[in-house]
């Protein structure tokens, strides 16, 4: 079966309190040297069937209307192998 | 003839009851909606209450908008129907599109729960014509994703149309963009906020004030009018 990953993560300009949280805490835990960290969510999908355009586009669709809010949210798709 | 109110239920509301109170309280007949029922019943209007409905799972409120129930709410309240969305009730409102912006966690991370003060902005709503423009008001305030957000753009828009319902006052709680605590659609039918009105509507219980209590004598008054 293939999988499809879905990457969605908050947009640039909206601020990201517990992406803030862990790289404030980083130092503490003797991680140095991380400027900034983005928390984002990943979402694996076990696809039946090819994945051929179709079926990407049917997952975009998904990924727009669905696991993503696209007034905060960016998203890519992508094949994994 | 008395007003019909519907209060829906989601799977994790919490605020179902209370909502149904303020709603007898105001002298309307309350109507209990479950999410998944397409039928409304024939209310003339429909509150969506407070609580975790599906358990915040994905994003607060955005499984809720899939549910037989607002497929329903979204047509009708497109048609004009009057809708308020109390806290989780809102943010299934923007992640159903029929407001703008969206919600995300507190700027500070932590779960709030106090009495809010709040001035209303925006007095001709549906669910706000027995304030008067620019009244101040404390109802309390209770969650974790309470953090308003819109592009400029929008934000603008919502200022300039005068569709900053109430905002927060004597200090931002949860780093919502300009102050914002609640919006209005364009007609005015549609309203959202994080704060619950709900829960003061009798002097013996809450905060001690029926602030809140006018949400439910406006819709009243408005569909007496109508």
């Amino acid at each position: 079966m293939a999988r499809v990953v879905v990457d969605v993560m908050l947009k640039p300009e909206i601020l990201d309190p517990q992406g803030q949280a862990v790289q404030r805490a980083l130092p503490r835990l003797g991680f140095e040297g991380i400027a900034d960290v983005r928390q984002g969510k990943r979402f694996e999908l076990e696809v039946e069937g090819p994945v051929d355009e179709a079926a990407l586009a049917r997952i975009h669709e998904m990924a727009e209307t669905f696991l993503a809010n696209t007034v905060i949210e960016d998203f890519t798709v992508r094949v994994d192998s | 003839m008395t007003s019909r109110i519907g209060v829906i239920t989601f799977p994790g509301t919490l605020d179902d009851r209370d909502t149904q109170r303020a709603v007898r309280v105001a002298g309307a007949e309350a109507v209990p909606l479950w999410h998944r029922d397409k039928d409304l019943k024939q209310v003339d209007a429909v509150v969506l209450p407070g609580g975790f409905s599906y358990g915040d799972y994905l994003r607060a409120g955005a499984i809720s908008r899939f549910s037989p129930v607002m497929e329903s709410v979204i047509e009708q309240a497109k048609a004009g129907m009057p809708v308020l969305g109390i806290c989780n009730g809102f943010q299934v409102l923007t992640e159903s599109h029929l407001l703008p912006g969206a919600m995300l966690r507190n700027n500070h991370l932590h779960f709030i729960c106090r009495d809010q003060k709040l001035r209303v902005e925006n007095a001709e709503t549906s669910w706000t014509v027995d304030y008067t423009s620019g009244q101040e008001i404390s109802v309390p305030l209770k969650n974790i994703d309470g953090r308003y957000v819109a592009d400029a753009r929008t934000l603008d828009m919502l200022e300039a149309e005068g569709r900053v319902a109430f905002r927060y006052l004597d200090g931002n709680p949860n780093g919502s963009l300009r102050d914002i605590a609640g919006i209005t659609n364009e007609a005015g039918n549609v309203v959202g906020l994080m704060p619950h009105p709900e829960h003061a509507v009798e002097p013996l219980i809450g905060t001690g004030r029926t602030d809140g209590l006018g949400f439910f004598t406006s819709i009243l008054k408005k569909l007496v009018n109508a």
